[in-house]
């Protein structure tokens, strides 16, 4: 798919950087020339309607699937030739949560820990802050599938950050949660952002997009805006987020 | 077998189900006037499903009773079934038929067709009919939603249960979805919705909380926000974690949420008005450092439903 000249040590400072990112089916383009850059440390929303091509971009970002066209770098490696390097230094949490409902909190961790290639010293160390954090310390021996949705959610976050990557992938990480689990799961990504860590994460929720650093909103395949929560709306000339989220999408949305 | 006028459409006592060890809906009573809309509003695992099924004839309850359209749910499920519109969580069309195809099965389903009921379904046909030879499995989020109340819809039911219709689906195609509810309550449908998303309460005339397999609060959505019993308080600006941190350390401080833009903070003393507490919790951020705006605001929904959960202790 992609020629020569992986612009060898490219120095990137940024944890994402997108480069006319592109990706077609066919003769349908699902992302058209994608080109953003997301910091270490910062937290970016990445927003769009159901179709918009979001989940292409970052199945392209996480290196499950190849750019038919344009570059990206994440975590210093270039998607493409370089995804398993990629895929040591992030992590990923999906809608439907990848937890093994029928092994043990401590199972999981353990699973995963390994997967992501930390040595069982590693784990061991790590196992502890995170159960402490979570507040799951008591509850190391029992089944994930007994666990409240909200717990689970905050384990597959721990357990996709057990590795300490530099990038981690959050696809609607709160749907269906309520308002004050909803609002422990933003706290958990400040925390985990204020210590480096890029996080890109997509939500239905518009009041969510305003705690992030910086959004995107893709239609179409792509970015129709891009910026700071105050900086969209301000270019827009409208309120709230909901406001300029219906403008954008509403052409788009009929099918 | 129909009820007397001026009676409830829906009418549940004390319903229970429990599965195995856990009680999924646990003693809930709630009634349904005629050509209301009322909206269920919690998160997964409340028990919003469980509840609707044991309503739509699906499921037989542990304990406590219901009569639906005059009708008990488990004796009459034929004739009940014939009266009622239910639309499942989960999507449960065809995804191999067409958009078409799908709405004739459902339609010869009740003995009817979508000719026979144009009136009835015209509004989302409408919307439908430029896919109406695509199949299921290939619309959008937003359509594939409105396919399924289309189905639901095509025997002419005086009560449409709908159970999370909006889930997963983009805030824009959510509101095309209301709108049209909106339509059919016009045409005096009852309609018995259930949602995850607490902004779509005020389409509601009234909503219930469920938290936990039970009902924490049953009113107008206007009057659940009027009754939030302490003062409410919007702050805006400076640095968000540190003004969260600032705001649980302020010595009145009952709870303190990121809300969008802002931060909500609740104050512990019903009896000071709102607008003093934030002049008050103003200064007091800005002698430790946080310059930050503090208003009186209403509460909505989404407030009061913390509210409801840090008073069940299910928090």
């Amino acid at each position: 798919m992609s020629e020569a000249t992986p612009a060898a040590g490219h120095a990137t400072a940024h944890a994402i950087e997108a480069r006319g990112l592109t990706r077609r089916f066919g003769d349908f383009t699902a992302v058209d020339g994608l080109t953003f850059t997301v910091a270490p440390g910062e937290v970016f929303g990445f927003l769009g309607a159901n179709g918009a091509g979001k989940t292409t971009a970052m199945r392209m970002l996480i290196g499950l699937l190849a750019p038919s066209a344009g570059d990206a770098w994440v975590a210093g490696h270039r998607v493409g030739p370089e995804s398993e390097q990629i895929r040591a230094r992030i992590g990923y949490m999906s809608q439907r949560f990848s937890l093994y409902d029928d092994l043990t909190v401590r199972e999981n961790i353990r699973l995963y820990g390994g997967l992501y290639g930390l040595a069982d010293a590693e784990i061991a160390d790590r196992m502890g802050p995170v159960l402490e954090r979570l507040g799951l310390a008591g509850h190391t021996r029992e089944l994930v599938g007994r666990l409240p949705l909200g717990w689970k959610q905050q384990l597959a976050f721990s357990v996709a950050l057990v590795h300490r990557p530099a990038v981690v992938f959050l696809d609607e990480p709160t749907g269906g949660v309520d308002p004050i689990t909803r609002r422990r799961f933003w706290e958990l990504i400040y925390e985990t952002a204020a210590g480096g860590t890029a996080v890109l994460v997509t939500t239905h929720y518009l009041d969510e997009a305003e705690y992030c650093d910086r959004l995107s909103i893709m239609v179409d395949g792509r970015l129709a805006a891009l910026g700071t929560p105050a900086a969209v709306k301000a270019e827009a000339g409208v309120a709230s987020l909901d406001a300029l989220f219906l403008r954008l999408t509403r052409p788009g949305s009929a099918a | 077998m129909t009820q007397a006028p001026g009676g409830a459409d829906v009418v549940a006592e004390g319903l229970t189900r429990r599965f195995g060890a856990v009680t999924a809906v646990d003693g809930v009573s709630l009634s349904v006037a005629p050509g209301e809309t009322f909206g269920v509003l919690g998160p997964d695992g409340a028990g919003k499903t469980t509840l609707f099924r044991m309503l739509a004839t699906l499921l037989v309850p542990d304990a406590g009773r219901a009569r639906v359209l005059g009708l008990d749910p488990v004796a009459d499920l034929w004739a009940l079934r014939a009266q009622l519109g239910y639309m499942p969580g989960r999507f449960s069309l065809y995804p191999d038929l067409t958009v078409e195809e799908n709405l004739a099965f459902f339609a010869s389903v009740f003995g009817t067709t979508p000719a026979a009921q144009a009136h009835v379904i015209a509004p989302i046909w409408r919307q439908l009919e430029p896919f109406r030879r695509r199949r299921a499995d290939a619309l959008s989020g937003g359509m594939k939603q409105k396919l399924a109340l289309c189905c639901a819809l095509v025997h002419a039911p005086r009560l449409l249960v709908l159970d999370e219709p909006t889930t997963g689906v983009d805030a824009v195609s959510r509101g095309e979805f209301w709108e049209l509810l909106g339509r059919l309550r016009g045409d005096g449908l009852t309609i018995l919705v259930s949602t995850p998303y607490m902004d779509e309460a005020r389409q509601c005339d009234r909503v219930a909380l469920m938290q936990g397999g039970r009902l924490l609060q049953v009113d107008r959505p206007a009057a659940i926000e009027a009754a939030y019993p302490r003062p409410l308080v919007a702050v805006t600006g400076g640095d968000r974690l540190g003004l969260l941190a600032a705001l649980r350390a302020h010595p009145h401080a009952a709870s303190a949420w990121p809300f969008g833009e802002s931060i909500h903070f609740t104050d512990t003393r019903p009896e000071v008005p709102a607008a003093q507490v934030a002049a008050e919790l103003e200064t007091w951020l800005a002698a430790t450092g946080q310059a930050a705006r503090c208003a009186p605001i209403a509460a909505s929904i989404e407030d009061a439903f913390i509210w409801a959960l840090g008073r069940a202790g299910a928090a």
